[in-house]
């Protein structure tokens, strides 16, 4: 599990491009970039669960806006809430969520798995759709950014887009480096061991359906994270975070990255999110950018029939014929 | 007051007040009661329909199709755009058919055959692009537009229970259809040589193959009977719940609670968990209408707690 050198380099520089690019950037690419960080820390959360443990979870919107909804809940009306206790408060509900489910869908595997998590995302959707909680079909609005605030000191001034453009940044690099700590420990081994053979591991004495418990929660934790600052970013939250379209899309972007390296997520979250826009892009494509959703979906087609190993697995090819390395990740 | 009409899923729910106090100065009269129970099951066996397509194609062929909800709006506006040529609903979903089932045919033969030794995880991914397709397609084909489809005149008419209580006929031929229909699927699995290869190739298909039984041409067949049932559900389910964009969605994730109740890969599990999920869900919205989105979940995680494999194994 170990990253190559290779890899590493490359990383170092592209978060040092992203580091200086709100100096010289415009308003609307800086906000671009930072909903594509936020969703390369949602990929990676899942890529921990699909990637490294083997459980495809088509529900992992649940966790995001569950995140978002209780932000929106916590804070006060027309003013900012401090940070310091709402995101505690948004993962911890994110993680007593994936608890509670998370002991009924582990009871079930494969394609059961697929299907169940579904099907629990959508209840939650149905909660703050049709439950005065949410705010109903129209959701709530965010109107201020969380404060991060030590005594009456501000430390970082997220209204700002500049600053907030590096706190995510600054967690999306967090994120990375402790699920790169995770699975270089005796626990990400054991998942991935999970994954490959899960009997195996069992009859060595692993309590794997614990194992899984732990990832499922740490994944649904992150994806909380993850949610927190699209709220906080957008500035609302609806029921449609949580629908399923959210959760197809992070998948799309995982597979695109080309499953189990966790840095591959996060591209493959560049790679996804930057195609959207450029498909979306009326004054390119004008009439037809409107159905976008339709080229969008022949790639998406295109990639699970012909490119198994996402967009990284190209680039694995690439240093096969080069001569490089086999794989970037072993 | 309650509206003396059958509530539909995609209309506005009952008009019927739910809290305590009214709930007891009207009891759930035996009249209101027996509507409820017969579009519970009328929901139920629609849901049927489509279930079962999604079962036998993945107790089948290992395939788990996310877009089988989208066959079913795809029906539902075949039967729109045909009756509103024809003039005529029966004689659109004659028509309607066997397009449904060459498209069924069509996608097996160009998409689907080459994900059948694949991880589910590619399947999920290009039946999700299969969504996004469908629905652009039915945009631009068809338009973002909600329609109405007429109720064909022979089964206009409703049957009176009460002073002010009556029941649509329609409504009662779609159960009855899709009845005959179960039983139909009944007689071809369990007692036609096609519902022997297909009961056979479920447990074992490389046994099957090496018997001679070709095996491509069998699922083939199954993957445009799942398509043609989902879409024969959403050309008689366009005159009671309307035509409009999406509805494909929400019908996939209620068939997937469906099927994880029945069992993945039996149709007969399928049946009793759709009449289950249906009468759940109608009862649900009627007695807490807020909190009916959540109870067919409810009792999915119910069931998983009992039998993580749900309640029947195999066809």
């Amino acid at each position: 599990m170990r990253t190559k050198r290779a890899v590493l380099l490359p990383l170092v520089l592209l978060t040092l491009l992203l580091a200086v690019f709100p100096l010289v950037g415009e308003t609307f690419y800086i906000q671009l970039l930072t909903k594509v960080m936020i969703m390369a820390i949602f990929a990676m959360s899942l890529d921990l669960l699909v990637g490294y443990t083997g459980l495809v979870s088509l529900g992992h919107a649940a966790f995001y806006g569950l995140a978002g909804y209780v932000l929106a809940r916590v804070a006060p009306q027309y003013e900012p809430a401090s940070l310091w206790t709402t995101l505690p408060l948004a993962m911890a509900a994110c993680a007593a969520f994936a608890l509670l489910t998370g002991l009924l869908v582990l009871r079930t595997s494969g394609v059961y798995f697929i299907m169940v998590t579904l099907a629990f995302a959508q209840m939650l959707f149905f909660v703050f759709h049709d439950t005065p909680i949410g705010g109903g079909s129209d959701g709530i609005y965010i109107y201020a950014k969380p404060l991060v605030k030590i005594g009456e000191t501000t430390l970082l001034d997220l209204e700002d887009r500049s600053v907030f453009f590096w706190f995510v940044l600054g967690l999306m690099a967090v994120v990375y480096l402790f699920l790169r700590r995770v699975l270089d420990s005796n626990f990400g081994r054991a998942l991935v061991g999970i994954k490959t053979n899960e009997h195996r591991l069992q009859a060595l004495g692993f309590p794997t359906f614990r194992y899984k418990l732990a990832s499922y929660m740490l994944s649904g934790t992150l994806a909380g994270l993850a949610g927190y600052l699209a709220a906080a970013q957008f500035g609302f939250v609806n029921p449609e975070i949580l629908g399923w379209h959210t959760s197809g899309g992070v998948l799309m972007m995982v597979i695109l990255g080309g499953m189990g390296s966790v840095h591959g997520a996060a591209l493959g979250a560049f790679a996804f999110i930057l195609l959207q826009e450029v498909l979306s892009n009326q004054s390119w494509f004008g009439a037809v950018a409107k159905h976008w959703q339709l080229a969008m979906g022949l790639f998406i087609i295109g990639v699970a029939l012909l490119l198994p190993r996402g967009l990284m697995g190209l680039m694995g090819v690439a240093g096969y014929f080069t001569g490089k390395a086999k794989s970037v990740d072993e | 007051m309650f509206i003396p009409r059958a509530g539909t899923r995609g209309q506005a729910p009952l008009l019927i007040p739910h809290n305590r106090d009214s709930e007891e100065t009207r009891p759930m009269d035996t009249a209101f009661f027996f509507i409820q129970l017969l579009n519970g099951l009328q929901y139920g066996l629609l849901l049927f329909l489509v279930a079962c397509g999604l079962t036998l194609i993945f107790g089948i062929m290992g395939i788990i199709n996310l877009a089988h909800g989208s066959f079913y709006m795809i029906g539902a506006y075949i039967a729109w755009s045909l009756a509103s040529m024809t003039g005529n609903l029966a004689l659109a979903i004659l028509l309607g058919i066997p397009l449904t089932v060459l498209l069924g045919m069509l996608l097996e033969w160009l998409l689907f055959r080459y994900l059948y030794a694949r991880d589910h995880l590619y399947q999920v991914l290009m039946t999700y692009g299969l969504i996004l397709v469908f629905e652009e397609l039915r945009s631009l084909v068809w338009g973002d537009d909600v329609h109405g489809v007429a109720v064909p005149a022979l089964l206009a008419g409703s049957i009176p229970l009460t002073d002010n209580l009556s029941y649509p006929i329609y409504r009662l031929a779609i159960s009855v259809i899709c009845l005959v229909l179960a039983g139909g699927l009944y007689w071809l699995i369990q007692k036609t040589r096609l519902g022997m290869m297909i009961r056979a190739g479920s447990t074992n298909r490389e046994m099957v193959q090496a018997l001679g039984i070709n095996i491509k041409l069998l699922y083939t067949l199954i993957f445009a009977l799942g398509v043609a049932l989902a879409a024969f559900a959403g050309m008689i389910a366009a005159p009671v719940s309307s035509v409009y964009p999406n509805m494909g969605a929400q019908v996939l994730i209620i068939c997937f609670v469906v099927v994880v109740i029945g069992g993945i890969g039996s149709v007969w599990g399928a049946l009793l968990a759709s009449v289950l999920i249906g009468l759940t869900d109608t009862f649900g919205k009627v007695l807490l209408p807020e909190y009916a989105g959540v109870s067919t979940y409810l009792l999915m995680a119910l069931v998983l707690l009992w039998r993580p494999e749900g309640l029947f194994k195999r066809i």
